[in-house]
């Protein structure tokens, strides 16, 4: 589903991603980890081109991110991104949040867009908040909110980047029950997180990233049992003690 | 000190004869009404235009649009007045230059001060839009190309609509200072308030009525402008939200 061929990114002499090169099969959840600085964030953002990269290749569903023939914004409809600061549109309600790219972007008509909003927000739980405004949801809901607004585009695949790190303690795991859920129904996903607890509950791979190198790219039990490089020791060691 | 007072002159009739004093102030009055208006519209339009055109990832545009308020902010505003009544016309193609100079001279001044004001307006119009753009978090712009938004689709129904409502309390002052600015053009013989305030001097030797009623004017003004502007602001607030950034 998703592919990358030794992507690499610079910002003038720094280099953010090296030569990394890894895949998402279809049905398949990846976690990205590593400490802050890794590149692993700007690697989840290259592949639905938000972030520019300078060589190497990104293909989605057989298309080429890279490419400037290829038409980002219809590659974009079908994957569905999850950002940390959920990023709502604060001056729509929660129900328009949901219709309006169903509307303008897939071109379905109202009826059909709201039937499916709600839908969604059933699903995560949120259907009496639909005519609230993101400002008036706590941090939780609103990336329920965000988690429905992308699946409201019927994406092939999910992209998360730090989904609960900018949520309170208590309002993590109702963010982590929707996203396994959606792991378990057999959604492809690739997310950026810290949450070890998650990954080994839910990942089928893990990848390891420092300094903008893929250092580990391992079925889970493997990692988790076993990493192969010091550096994913040493930040094991850090995160599992707590 | 020795001033007499006679409010009543504004009943008297005028020394042209056609009108009484009182008229030629309400002529000013709708004259910088009718070209504060009309240069505001200019302003608004171009200024946000201009403004989005900042912050577009092509440099061409943002280049262009950067020349735009730099030219417009940084000459005098009576400069440019001058500029645009006295210069312009001369370097128009001739035919246009000729019909433009055979104009009734109310339309000629009209016309130069309402372009004058309304592209010096624009370059500060432009400069609050594109601060109000620049001061989203920069996760809504990502948000809306990822969800499959194009770059236009972004501005207009994600950035424009938030950035607009932000700049709502800057861009009142600068449609307050498009009325008080439009005093200027009293230079060119435009009779609008100020102008009339003082020809009303030159033929009554009355200057405290006479001043007193164009402050009372301007204020009248603002005071609408003002009030206009705020229930635009309580219009356009969302529930919940505070602030721009996270």
């Amino acid at each position: 589903m998703i592919t990358m061929n030794k992507v690499s990114k610079h910002y003038g002499s720094f280099q953010v991603l090296a030569d990394c090169t890894t895949h998402v099969n279809k049905g398949e959840v990846v976690v990205v980890c590593g400490p802050s600085g890794s590149g692993k964030s700007t690697l989840i953002k290259c592949v639905n081109g938000l972030e520019p990269f300078q060589s190497g290749e990104i293909t989605v569903n057989g298309v080429s991110v890279g490419d400037p023939q290829t038409n980002l914004s219809k590659l974009r409809a079908h994957v569905g991104m999850v950002f940390q600061n959920f990023e709502l549109f604060p001056h729509m309600s929660i129900a328009q949040n949901l219709t309006i790219a169903q509307i303008k972007v897939l071109g379905r008509d109202k009826a059909e867009a709201e039937v499916k909003g709600m839908q969604l927000l059933d699903r995560v739980g949120l259907r009496a908040q639909a005519l609230k405004y993101p400002g008036q949801l706590s941090g939780g809901q609103q990336q329920r909110v965000a988690i429905a607004r992308a699946l409201a585009m019927d994406p092939i695949c999910m992209l998360f980047d730090e989904p609960t790190s900018a949520l309170d303690p208590e309002m993590i795991n109702e963010v982590l029950d929707v996203m396994t859920e959606l792991a378990q129904e057999g959604m492809t996903m690739m997310c950026v997180t810290h949450e070890m607890g998650f990954a080994k509950r839910v990942a089928h791979r893990v990848v390891f990233m420092d300094h903008g190198r893929i250092v580990e790219d391992d079925h889970k039990d493997a990692f988790f049992a076993n990493p192969s490089s010091e550096r994913a020791q040493q930040f094991l060691a850090k995160i599992l003690q707590h | 000190m020795g001033y007499s007072w006679n409010w009543g002159v504004f009943l008297q009739p005028s020394a042209t004869g056609d009108d009484t004093y009182l008229g030629w102030m309400l002529y000013g009055f709708k004259m910088t009404i009718g070209l504060s208006l009309s240069a505001w519209l200019i302003a608004l339009l171009l200024g946000a235009l201009v403004g989005v055109l900042r912050t577009v990832p092509s440099k061409t545009l943002s280049g262009l649009a950067m020349a735009h308020v730099e030219l417009f902010r940084n000459i005098p505003l009576l400069v440019q007045l001058f500029l645009w009544y006295f210069v312009l016309p001369e370097l128009l193609p001739k035919d246009l230059g000729d019909a433009f100079k055979q104009s009734h001279p109310v339309v000629q001044q009209f016309i130069s001060s309402m372009v004058c004001l309304g592209l010096f307006t624009s370059a500060r119009v432009a400069e609050q839009v594109r601060s109000g753009i620049n001061s989203l978090p920069p996760g809504q712009k990502n948000a809306a190309l990822a969800i499959g938004f194009t770059l236009p689709q972004t501005y207009r129904f994600v950035l424009l609509p938030m950035a607009f409502r932000l700049v709502v309390p800057p861009l009142t002052s600068e449609f307050l200072n498009i009325f008080k600015n439009s005093a200027v053009c009293s230079t060119i013989g435009l009779l609008e308030l100020a102008a009339q305030g003082r020809q009303l001097v030159d033929y009554t030797a009355q200057p405290y009525e006479s001043f007193i009623t164009v402050t009372l004017a301007y204020v009248l003004i603002n005071v609408v402008v003002m009030f206009g502007m705020r229930w635009v602001e309580a219009r356009v607030r969302i529930p919940g939200y505070i602030g721009g950034g996270h």
